[in-house]
C-alpha cells in the first residue's frame, strides 16, 4: 500500500484579481521523485511554496505528510521538509557548518549530534568536510554551494524534499553532474519524498519517476516520462515534446 | 510672533540676505572646486579617494569646532564661516560627483572613445551630463546641511538668522527662536526649490524617457 | 600657545576631564536612548510601508532644521541643563539611525527570510539569526552618522547648560583666550574622528563574510 505524502484537493491561489493556481487536484506518493515542468509564470514555484506554507492557498486543501497545512503548526512542519532554491541561500555570515546545523541547533541537538550530522551530510554530496566545514559560502564555486544547500535541506532527514529550480544557475556540465548525482542520491536514500521543480524539459524528463507538467496555474499532463513522450495529453505538451524532437534533429544533421 | 517681526523686520530681512549670501557664496567655491578637482584627477582613481577621504575627515570635525580652530588663521567673521561651509560642502558635492560619474556604463565611454572623442570631451559630453542627477542630489543635501550649520556661525560673529537664535536665548524668549528656525526653514525650502528647477532646465528630456 | 596650553593642563586638568566626562556621557546616553528607540521602530518600517514613510519625512523634516534650533527650542519649556540636552541629542540622532535600519534589514535578500523559515525558524529567531545580522553593517553605518552628529551637537550644549568640551570653547571665545579655544576644538574634532574610526573598523568586520554571495 503506498502512502500519500502530498495531497492538493481544490486548490487556487489569487493575487488580487490575479488567478495563479486555478483548481489544482493532485497527489505524490511516498518515495516518488516528482518533477514539475513549466515556464515562469505556470505556477510552479507557487505550488511548491504552497507545500510548506511560503505561500497560502486562497481556497482549497493542503495535506502534506498527514496534516493538513491550515491547521497545524508551519515551523514545526517546515523543520521536517528540506528545501533547497535556485538561488542557494545559503546564509553569507555562517560557515559551511552553521548552514547545514541551522535546522538542527533549532531542534536542540547535541553538538557532537550535529557534527557527526555535518560531517556525514557533507560525504554525501561528494564534498571533504575537513576540507569545507569551516569556510563561508563566499569561498565556494556554485555547483559547490548547491552541493551545501543540498545537504541543509537533508539535515534533519526529512521524508520530504522541496527543490525550487536547484541548478538552472549552473553551468552546463556541473549541472548534468548534480543530475546524475541527485538521482543516484534519490535511489540510495530509501522512501524520501522529492518535489523537484524546473522549467527544462531534460532535467524534468530525465528525473522525474513522474512529470507534472503546467501551463497558466493549471495541470496539462502528470504521468511517468515515457508516456507523456507517448502519449501527449494536449497541445501544449505536444509542443513541448515537439522543441526536444526538433534539437535531436539538429544534432542529427550535424553527425 | 508678528509684533515682534513688525517692530524688528529690516534687521530680520538682513540676517536672511548675510545667511543665504554667506552659504551661497560657499556652495558656490565648493562647486567650482569640485570641477576642477575633478577634471584634475579623474583619471587617478587613488588621489581622488584620498582626496575625498581626506574631505570625509573634515566633515567629521564638529562644525563649532571647526569655527573656533579658524579663528586664530583667519579671524572673527564671515569668511571664516565661508571657508567652513565651503570645506562641509566640499565632501559631500565632491562625493556625488564621483559616484556619480563612477556610476556611468563603461560601456558608454567605450563607445565614446569609439567614435573618437577625446578623454576632456568624453569627460565633458559623456560623463558629466549623465552624472547631473547624483550631483545635484548632492547640492540639495549640502544646501540643507549648510543652512543648519551656518546658524552656529553667529558664534564667531559672522551674522546670519543664528543670531535671532543666540538672541532668543539670551533674553529668554521663545519668539527670536520661532522666528530664526521658521526663516532659515524657509531659506532651505526656497534653495531646495531653485536646485530643483535649475536640475529640471539642465537635465533635458532624455532623463525623464529613461525613468519613464 | 603652545606653553599656554601645556600650562593649562598643569592648572586646569581636573577640569577638563570633567567637561571631557560631561561630553562622552552626554554623547553615550544619547546614543543608547536613541538606539533603543530607533532600532525597533526601523524594523517596523521595514516591514510596514505606511511606517516607512511616515519615518522617511520625519527625518527629511528634521534634516532642515537647525541643530542649533533644535537646542534651544526645549529651553522656554524645560529649561537649561542635561535633560533638554539629552532630548535634543536624542531627537537629533533619530533620523540617521531610523534610515539606515530600515534600509539595512530592506537588503537583506528575500530569499534568505524564505529560506530561514522553510529551514524552520520564527519570526524571532530569523530576527536574531539572520536579518539582523545581515542588516548589522547598515546599522553600524546608521549609528557611525547619528554619533559624529551627537557628538558635534554636544558641543554646542555648553549653551544651554550642559557643560561638555563645547564650554571650553566658548569661554575661549569670549575671554578671547585662543589656548581654550584650541584645547576644546582639538579634542572634540579628536573624540569624533576617533568614534568614526571605531565604527568603520567595526561595520568592516561586521562585513567580512557577505562579500560575493548574492
Amino acid at each position: 500500500m503506498t502512502k500519500t505524502i502530498i495531497n492538493f484537493s481544490n486548490v487556487s491561489k489569487k493575487y488580487g484579481k490575479n488567478e495563479i493556481i486555478s483548481d489544482l487536484n493532485f497527489t505524490v506518493n511516498e518515495g516518488e521523485f516528482v518533477t514539475v515542468l513549466g515556464s515562469s509564470g505556470s505556477g510552479k514555484t507557487t505550488t511548491l511554496k504552497m507545500i510548506n506554507g511560503l505561500e497560502k492557498p486562497t481556497s482549497g486543501k493542503i495535506i502534506v505528510d498527514t496534516h493538513e497545512l491550515d491547521k497545524c503548526d508551519l515551523v514545526e512542519l517546515r523543520r521536517h521538509i528540506g528545501y533547497v532554491v535556485q538561488s542557494v541561500g545559503l546564509f553569507p555570515h555562517m560557515t559551511i557548518a552553521d548552514n547545514i546545523a541551522v535546522t538542527p541547533k533549532l531542534l536542540g541537538w547535541d553538538k557532537e549530534k550535529i557534527d557527526r550530522t555535518v560531517d556525514q551530510l557533507l560525504d554525501l554530496v561528494s564534498l571533504k568536510s575537513e576540507e569545507y566545514k569551516n569556510r563561508y559560502p563566499g569561498q565556494l564555486s556554485g555547483g559547490q554551494q548547491q552541493r551545501v544547500g543540498l545537504a541543509r535541506a537533508l539535515s534533519t532527514n526529512p521524508p520530504l524534499l522541496i527543490l525550487d529550480e536547484p541548478f538552472s544557475a549552473l553551468d552546463a556540465i556541473i549541472r548534468q553532474n548534480l543530475q546524475q548525482e541527485i538521482k543516484a542520491l534519490h535511489q540510495k536514500l530509501e522512501n524520501k519524498t522529492f518535489f523537484f521543480v524546473t522549467h527544462d524539459i531534460n532535467e524534468a524528463l530525465y528525473l522525474g519517476d513522474r512529470v507534472m507538467i503546467m501551463n497558466h496555474g493549471k495541470i496539462e499532463q502528470f504521468d511517468k516520462p515515457e508516456k507523456i513522450v507517448a502519449n501527449p495529453a494536449t497541445d501544449y505538451v505536444k509542443k513541448l515534446i515537439a522543441t526536444v524532437r526538433q534539437n535531436k534533429k539538429l544534432w542529427e544533421e550535424f553527425k | 510672533m508678528i509684533e515682534y517681526w513688525q517692530e524688528n523686520s529690516t534687521q530680520m530681512m538682513q540676517l536672511m540676505i548675510e545667511h543665504a549670501r554667506m552659504v551661497l557664496t560657499a556652495l558656490l567655491i565648493a562647486l567650482v572646486v569640485a570641477v576642477l578637482l575633478v577634471i584634475f584627477f579623474i583619471r587617478k582613481d587613488n588621489w581622488m579617494n584620498s582626496l575625498v577621504y581626506f574631505f570625509s575627515l573634515l566633515y567629521s570635525v564638529p562644525s563649532y569646532a571647526f569655527f573656533a580652530l579658524l579663528i586664530p588663521i583667519t579671524g572673527l567673521g564671515e569668511w571664516t564661516a565661508i571657508i567652513v561651509l565651503a570645506f562641509y560642502s566640499e565632501y559631500v558635492i565632491l562625493r556625488n560627483f564621483i559616484t556619480g560619474i563612477r556610476e556611468v556604463d563603461p560601456a558608454y565611454i567605450e563607445v565614446a572613445k569609439g567614435v573618437g572623442m577625446t578623454q576632456t570631451q568624453t569627460l565633458l559630453k559623456v560623463q558629466l551630463p549623465q552624472a547631473l542627477p547624483a550631483i545635484f542630489s548632492g547640492l540639495q543635501i549640502t544646501l540643507a546641511s549648510a543652512m543648519a550649520i551656518a546658524t552656529i556661525a553667529s558664534t564667531i560673529s559672522a551674522g546670519g538668522l543664528g543670531d535671532l537664535l543666540f538672541e532668543g536665548l539670551q533674553t529668554g524668549q521663545v519668539v527670536p527662536i520661532l522666528w530664526g528656525t521658521i526663516l532659515t526653514i524657509c531659506l532651505t525650502l526656497v534653495g531646495i526649490i531653485i536646485i530643483k528647477l535649475i536640475e529640471n532646465i539642465m537635465i533635458s528630456d532624455w532623463y525623464d524617457v529613461q525613468k519613464g | 600657545m603652545l606653553s599656554e596650553i601645556i600650562k593649562y593642563f598643569q592648572t586646569s586638568s581636573g577640569e577638563y576631564f570633567t567637561y571631557l566626562e560631561q561630553h562622552l556621557w552626554l554623547s553615550f546616553s544619547a546614543l543608547i536612548i536613541s538606539m533603543i528607540i530607533a532600532l525597533p521602530i526601523g524594523y517596523l518600517g521595514s516591514r510596514n510601508k505606511f511606517v516607512a514613510a511616515f519615518c522617511q519625512t520625519f527625518s527629511q523634516l528634521l534634516r532642515i532644521i537647525p541643530s542649533l534650533a533644535l537646542l534651544f527650542i526645549l529651553i522656554p519649556f524645560i529649561g537649561t541643563g542635561f535633560i533638554p540636552a539629552l532630548i535634543s541629542l536624542v531627537v537629533l540622532a533619530l533620523p540617521p539611525l531610523i534610515v539606515n535600519t530600515i534600509l539595512g534589514f530592506n537588503e537583506v535578500p528575500q530569499t534568505f527570510s524564505e529560506v530561514g523559515l522553510s529551514l524552520g525558524m520564527n519570526q524571532f529567531q530569523l530576527l536574531k539569526q539572520i536579518s539582523f545580522p545581515l542588516a548589522l553593517p547598515y546599522i553600524l553605518n546608521g549609528i557611525k552618522l547619528a554619533l559624529v552628529e551627537i557628538i558635534a551637537s554636544a558641543t554646542l550644549a555648553t549653551y544651554i547648560g550642559a557643560g561638555g568640551l563645547g564650554t571650553l570653547i566658548f569661554t575661549g571665545l569670549g575671554l578671547y583666550k585662543m589656548q581654550y579655544v584650541v584645547i576644546g576644538a582639538v579634542s572634540v574634532a579628536l573624540l569624533s574622528l576617533i568614534s568614526m574610526w571605531l565604527m568603520d573598523f567595526l561595520i568592516r568586520k561586521a562585513e567580512k563574510h557577505d562579500k560575493n554571495n548574492y
